[in-house]
């Protein structure tokens, strides 16, 4: 055999193994998850091999229920930090592509004085250490009033946003003709009238991408709502609720329930979406 | 006036148009970047200057150089800095360079089409989608010493249980002929965070290869070279622009990173990283000052780090 054999013998057969790696690496901790969170505490206890749920088990939704139910009734409250986060997130969105669209459509199509100042800082703040922002805002927002409210995690979760979506709409409006406008244009369209009625319908993929991203952004954040409001459990959102189930007294069963409800929608989305997705995340390069 | 002149200045009257039209647009992101990062990262800087603390937040000045340089002190005279700094450096580098060999294992693994190759393709996506939250947990539970499946598995294996979160250093025997003390929480999070983020790298490589013309590739196999020589010498080359700029934005990324170490171990055990710190300062010891004034620190360590990278190490896409 000669080693050119030997070798495409080898990678052969080093490629399947490693796609069978990756497939368990990728898939098994979320199979984990998803059994733990139905297993009572006590059987895991005393039985950590036996880690499979029995179908009773999961068609009773126990540590689902308590993790559910208010803390009136000795639950965990997590309907109203779905309600936040919901809340949070949507508004997130809103927000961020309006702003977003308007920038992006102005750097990508039309001239004006400072524009390569502005596209190129907007991209830079990007890749500036968010602690080293969230200090002044968490001052900032205190001095005025507003740090513990949902309202202050819009705000920053806006501007923690905006960045990528003006980065990734660029892209893809530059990509739109410029002469479908133009007979827009000709035909008595105003120029807002052309973006609302020709461009924003053509790059509706590409919103719909940009709109998930920034959702799922603000849907899994962390550390504002940490700063932010902590110290008020009404205003909580799924993050910080799920990770105040990280303490001793709470069995480890309901903090994988918790990390199941809040990856549901996010990984629901991802399948709905996953082509989008997967492109926008090679043109815009998303934070992570 | 003549013709031309007219139609000049229609133009330029046009022109205007559209600049007061840009400007228009673009405002409310600029006012929102300006109001909430750039005015921030100012203030950050006149507040690691004065003496501020959390109980008495409401009487911070807008501007004061009070306390001077006491904060800094502080800061670097205490005990942890010097090991944080280092562990936030460890861990950045090999957390960066471990899901970069990742992605690109994976996307030479999945190159070439095959059947199943889309969904497999989604599904290594998984743990870079999951929130960090569920991921930091579900690893949490796996790696607990009482009931975790990893423990499980070591046990059935004939060895005992590991604390793999909880051990700052843990004595490895080599062979049984000597031991080794290894920084073993800290390398799990590190893995951790090849394992979170190899994704974001197979998706660059993946496109790179894509795009790479078959045509070098094909002529080198006409020449008899084997698959190995082809990878060393052909595409990883051409893959050196997109692997430069992963390990940049990976490098800045993982940097800043907080949530990650935060949820995973809280920073004990050996693995608090400097944002981690700051939140400590922060929240732990209430001291605004001392929270901002390491905050400037990391900026200013990252700015120098990433110069450097670009003056030494960047390789440029010439393609």
């Amino acid at each position: 055999m000669t080693r050119s054999e030997f070798e495409e013998k080898l990678f052969g057969v080093l490629k399947w193994i490693s796609i069978v790696f990756f497939t368990i690496i990728s898939l098994f901790p979320l199979v984990y998850m998803l059994a733990l969170s139905f297993k009572p505490i006590a059987e895991l206890l005393t039985n950590p091999a036996q880690w499979w749920p029995s179908l009773e088990q999961v068609l009773s939704f126990e540590t689902y229920k308590a993790v559910l139910r208010p803390v009136g009734e000795g639950g965990f409250g997590f309907t109203v930090f779905i309600k936040n986060s919901a809340i949070v997130a949507t508004v997130t969105v809103v927000t961020t592509l309006a702003v977003g669209i308007l920038a992006a459509y102005a750097v990508a199509r039309l001239n004006f004085f400072g524009k390569k100042t502005i596209s190129v800082a907007i991209i830079l703040v990007y890749l500036f250490p968010v602690v080293v922002v969230s200090i002044p805002l968490f001052v900032m927002f205190s001095r005025i009033g507003i740090r513990s409210s949902l309202y202050a995690l819009m705000i920053v979760y806006l501007a923690s946003t905006l960045p990528v979506a003006m980065y990734m709409l660029r892209g893809y409006f530059q990509s739109i003709p410029a002469s479908l406008e133009e007979a827009g244009q000709v035909d008595g369209l105003s120029r807002m009238g052309v973006i609302r009625k020709i461009t924003i319908p053509l790059a509706m993929p590409a919103i719909a991408a940009v709109g998930l991203y920034v959702f799922m952004i603000a849907w899994n954040e962390f550390l504002y709502a940490l700063l932010f409001v902590l110290e008020n459990r009404d205003l909580w959102t799924l993050s910080l609720g799920v990770a105040q189930l990280d303490n001793q007294e709470v069995p480890k069963t309901m903090l994988m329930a918790g990390s199941v409800i809040i990856s549901l929608p996010v990984i629901f989305l991802f399948f709905v979406a996953e082509k989008f997705l997967t492109e926008g995340l090679t043109a815009g390069g998303v934070k992570g | 006036m003549s013709d031309t002149k007219l139609k000049r200045q229609k133009k330029s009257g046009l022109k205007r148009r559209e600049s007061r039209f840009g400007v228009a647009l673009i405002l409310p992101a600029v006012i929102v970047v300006l109001l909430l990062v750039i005015l921030p990262l100012f203030w950050n800087i006149a507040l690691s200057f004065q003496s501020a603390r959390l109980i008495n937040i409401q009487d911070v000045k807008l501007v004061g150089f009070d306390a001077t340089l006491r904060n800094f002190e502080r800061v670097l005279s205490d005990r942890e800095f010097w090991p944080v700094l280092r562990t936030t450096f460890i861990y950045t580098i090999f957390g960066s360079i471990l899901s970069i060999l990742m992605g690109l294992w994976a996307a030479l693994a999945l190159r070439k089409a095959f059947r199943g190759r889309a969904i497999v393709r989604g599904l290594v996506l998984f743990p870079y989608v999951v929130p960090v939250i569920a991921a930091a947990f579900v690893w949490q539970v796996m790696l607990n010493p009482n009931f975790g499946i990893t423990n499980v598995w070591i046990e059935r294996l004939g060895g005992t249980a590991i604390d793999f979160l909880g051990t700052k250093s843990y004595d490895l025997s080599v062979l049984g002929i000597f031991t080794m003390s290894i920084p073993l929480a800290l390398i799990t999070v590190i893995v951790f965070e090849g394992w979170r983020y190899f994704p974001f790298a197979f998706l660059f490589i993946l496109a790179a290869l894509q795009s790479q013309s078959a045509d070098i590739e094909e002529a080198a196999l006409v020449d008899g070279a084997t698959i190995s020589q082809r990878f060393w010498y052909i595409t990883i080359p051409a893959l050196k622009p997109v692997l430069s700029v992963l390990f940049l934005l990976r490098f800045i990324w993982t940097f800043n990173k907080f949530d990650d170490i935060f949820l995973l171990t809280g920073g004990g055990a050996g693995t608090k990283v400097i944002t981690v710190k700051i939140v400590d300062w922060l929240l732990g010891r209430g001291d605004v000052g001392a929270a901002a004034a390491l905050g400037l620190i990391l900026a200013v360590i990252l700015g120098v780090v990433v110069g450097l990278y670009f003056k030494f190490f960047y390789v440029e896409d010439t393609a």
